[in-house]
């Protein structure tokens, strides 16, 4: 056996940081991480945000981002170190023997140029190839990435595909040059669940095909678990536990690789509702202005006080239209709201301050949901200032009190956004809305933007939270295993219908209509080999029909 | 307020030198404002005067220190006014969307079309030049410009999810405009608030160079350029000294608005 492709030893990483108020200084971010990568094979890199996967990803490339820069240890590619050959060297290498795929497909095309210009401007670029022979190429990669009329689809523009299109173009661009190792960066992260099913065995098959060798980047353990050989778990720049696939899956050692393989683990019974919902949306239908579509076709749903309704569904289904809807954000053009016993006008402008107040809401990005000029201790006293007209000492006393059912301490009310974590964020943001003393929140993907295990602490604090304030939650959410996790009852949204509405336990058991079939099969399981099964299994449906 | 940068440094310096002169004016200049102290005009800078003296013989360093003192002061109140004016209209028609947002957007659309000398100009024709019409008139004029910065600012923050949410809370306009926005849109406009003083300082200097500005016996740094510019023939460079005055104010001023603009804008989003 000869060298392997790529090799990495004792990598470091260093960035610089701008405290604010002092000298900028330099702080190491990757701590001495070692891995080998032979020809052919897969290598997953897992870890929670900020955990330097990305950042490791990029350093075969001898790439830093903004900032940051590679301060020590060895990067092997094809045999050479690659941090010696100078910035010339690393031309030659860069989009020809190693090659990257971007998180988000979208903001990487260039949005002016054709699909196939920039699909095979490297291998050209690089001499690699003459433009008919990449072209060539190209069109099979397309073909080979199940992309529809791989003929033509080079003609189109960015925008003119789909987002899992676009993402399976640019691994094609990547594996256009014929390169030896390819960096997926959170290649399916921006999809839903039924369009990165098909991207995903479309990028495994791919890599089976061409030989190539891959470092695939993610957070998602069960995603990682279906593409790859061996998987590294990182934490804070360091190297928790490397192994094969199977052993990390099946047999992890380390306690946070237990963590990781075990998340997802609240179990919520299923509560059956009695007396009057708090919520009981009929006929609703709602379009946007200047459009003549509608976003929500005859939406009923229905919520009990102190359950969880879970709304899913992909993105543009309309389940966050819904939500605008029922806010008063966008006034639905027909059907009726009813709340706590009255209707609710359509429009914001018109509700009184106990219907504003009784229904509160929760946001995806905790990051924007809040003024980055206010202290915490403003954001959390202001409903309370707004409402019940507290000031100074009472209202100090009960943002302690809320501060305290967070889990956080009160020595954050002076501290900004800006010094918060993201699970600190949304807490703080779950206190703004507990502030109101609300009857229903509306959660909007609370959880999507975190990493696994801080969403896990969110969801069951929201569950604590439920069963000392009696407060109903409509939850709206893309991800599956969390709505096992928190619901009462459940409606399935696709093209801004109800497809499937009631009680978990019904939603969630066979017979299943097509579309929850769908949703429901296309979450990715955490054990080796399912991707291929359910591959497998829908062929043969397609075969038969 | 540490590590402060050398640019920013000398720039607090002469913009704080430019504006403790001026405030100082009385104790500070040797001679009265329009007192005729030498029976020689322009005569070349000595001990006694220390930048020579003017057209009619009053001594140049003393008009220059009022002349400062004049066009500072202007150019202050005119830029808060258009600020206040500007940024208030701004975000309030940001906020409000709809027809109000057409009709103020389309109103400073059809203001700025007219080039604001030409309309200063003809507003000062007809109305009595006195210090406060100046200053209304320049700050109405500037406020156009703030209003599109405050506005554009404004609708970006407009949509983030903060102001969704003070907007779900019952919020009225004031509390969205005035603590939603304003914090958020501070920095942009700081920096713009350097740009636009300086702009105020070269329009005051204009109108009173072409006369319509601030009027004799008072000093103003455009005045002074009026009053001494046949001078340049003959090689006297009177006229030069609030040229030079004009230059070394706009630099300063600029200076500090940058360092501003570097502070309250990291990497991080600025937020901090």
């Amino acid at each position: 056996m000869s060298d392997p492709l790529l090799r990495v030893r004792d990598l470091k990483i260093g960035a610089t940081v701008y405290p604010p108020g002092e000298k900028p200084k330099k702080i190491e971010i990757v701590h001495g991480v070692s891995f080998d990568l032979e020809k052919g094979k897969v290598l997953g890199l897992i870890g929670e945000s900020g955990a330097g996967k990305s950042t490791i990803g990029l350093s075969s490339l001898g790439y830093g981002r903004g900032g940051v820069e590679i301060t020590g240890g060895e990067v092997w590619v094809n045999g050479r170190d690659i941090l010696k050959g100078g910035i010339k060297g690393l031309r030659k290498l860069r989009g020809a023997e190693v090659t990257y795929v971007a998180q988000s497909a979208a903001a990487s095309f260039n949005p002016a140029k054709k699909l196939m210009e920039q699909v095979t401007e490297g291998a050209i670029s690089h001499g690699r190839m003459t433009r008919a022979e990449a072209e060539k190429r190209a069109v099979e990669l397309f073909r080979k990435l199940g992309l529809p009329d791989p003929e033509n689809i080079g003609n189109r523009y960015p925008h003119q595909v789909s987002g899992g299109q676009l993402q399976r173009c640019m691994t094609a661009l990547a594996l256009c040059p014929k390169p030896d190792l390819v960096v997926f960066d959170e290649p399916t992260t921006a999809l839903d669940v039924t369009t990165q099913i098909d991207v995903l065995a479309a990028i495994k098959e791919a890599i089976r095909d061409t030989g190539v060798a891959a470092l695939y980047i993610t957070h998602d353990l069960a995603v990682v678990a279906q593409v790859s050989d061996h998987i590294m778990v990182l934490r804070h720049g360091e190297t928790v536990e490397y192994g094969e696939t199977d052993q990390i899956i099946n047999a992890p050692q380390k306690e946070y690789t237990q963590a990781l393989v075990s998340v997802r683990s609240i179990e919520h019974a299923e509560n059956l509702p009695k007396g009057d919902p708090v919520l009981r949306v009929s006929h609703v239908t709602a379009r946007y202005k200047g459009t003549n579509f509608d976003v929500l076709k005859d939406v009923n749903v229905e919520l009990h006080p102190g359950k969880t309704l879970a709304v899913v569904g992909e993105s543009g289904s309309g389940k966050s239209t819904l939500a605008r809807a029922i806010t008063g954000l966008l006034p639905p053009t027909g059907g009726r709201i009813e709340f706590a016993g009255r209707t609710l006008s359509p429009g914001l402008n018109q509700r009184t301050r106990d219907d504003l107040r009784e229904l509160q809401m929760i946001y995806q990005m905790a990051d924007v949901a809040m003024n980055p000029r206010q202290t915490v201790g403003t954001i959390i006293g202001r409903p309370l200032e707004f409402y019940f007209g507290l000031r100074g000492d009472a209202k100090r006393k009960r943002i302690r009190e809320l501060l305290d059912e967070i889990e956080m301490g009160d020595g954050f009310i002076d501290r900004y956004p800006a010094e918060l974590s993201g699970g600190q964020k949304q807490r703080v943001c779950i206190a703004r809305a507990l502030a109101a003393k609300p009857k229903m929140i509306i959660c909007d993907e609370v959880t999507s933007a975190l990493d696994p295990l801080v969403a896990d602490g969110i969801l069951k604090l929201l569950l604590d939270l439920q069963k000392i304030e009696d407060v109903a939650y409509l939850f709206i959410t893309h991800d599956l295993a969390t709505v096992k996790a928190i619901a009462d009852s459940i409606a399935v949204m696709y093209r801004g219908k109800v497809v499937r509405y009631g009680p978990k336990s019904d939603v969630l058991a066979p017979p299943f209509d097509d579309y929850t079939d769908l949703l429901l099969s296309s979450v990715p399981e955490m054990r080796l080999g399912w991707l291929e099964e359910v591959i497998a299994s829908r062929r043969m449906e397609s075969a038969g029909n | 307020m540490k590590n402060i940068p050398l640019s920013a440094m000398i720039g607090l310096f002469f913009t704080a030198l430019y504006f403790l002169a001026a405030i100082f004016a009385p104790l500070i200049a040797p001679y009265g404002m329009s007192d005729v102290v030498s029976n020689e005009i322009w005569a070349p800078a000595s001990s006694e005067f220390l930048l020579g003296t003017d057209s009619i013989g009053r001594d140049l360093l003393t008009r220059m220190i009022y002349g400062g003192r004049t066009t500072i002061f202007i150019a202050t109140a005119a830029t808060i006014l258009s600020f206040v004016t500007g940024s208030v209209l701004g975000f309030f028609a940001a906020v409000s969307g709809g027809w109000i947002d057409q009709v103020l957007s389309r109103f400073v659309d059809l203001m700025m079309a007219i080039p604001s000398l030409i309309l200063a100009l003809v507003v000062l024709a007809v109305v009595p030049v006195t210090l406060p019409v100046i200053i209304v008139l320049m700050g109405l004029l500037d406020a156009t410009r703030v209003f599109r910065l405050a506005r554009a600012v404004a609708v970006d923050i407009n949509v983030m999810d903060y102001v969704e949410a003070a907007r779900l809370r019952g919020e009225g306009t004031s509390w969205v405009i005035f603590r939603e926005i304003l914090p958020n849109a501070l920095s942009p406009l700081v920096a713009e608030m350097g740009l636009r003083f300086i702009f105020m300082v070269l329009f005051v200097s204009t109108l009173s160079f072409l006369g319509l500005g601030v009027q004799p016996p008072l000093a103003d740094w455009g005045g002074i350029v009026r009053e001494n510019k046949d001078g340049i023939i003959y090689g006297i460079p009177a006229a030069l000294w609030p040229a030079f005055a004009i230059a070394t104010l706009a630099i300063s001023v600029n200076l500090v608005a940058d360092w501003v603009l570097n502070r309250t804008t990291s990497l991080k989003g600025g937020r901090g």
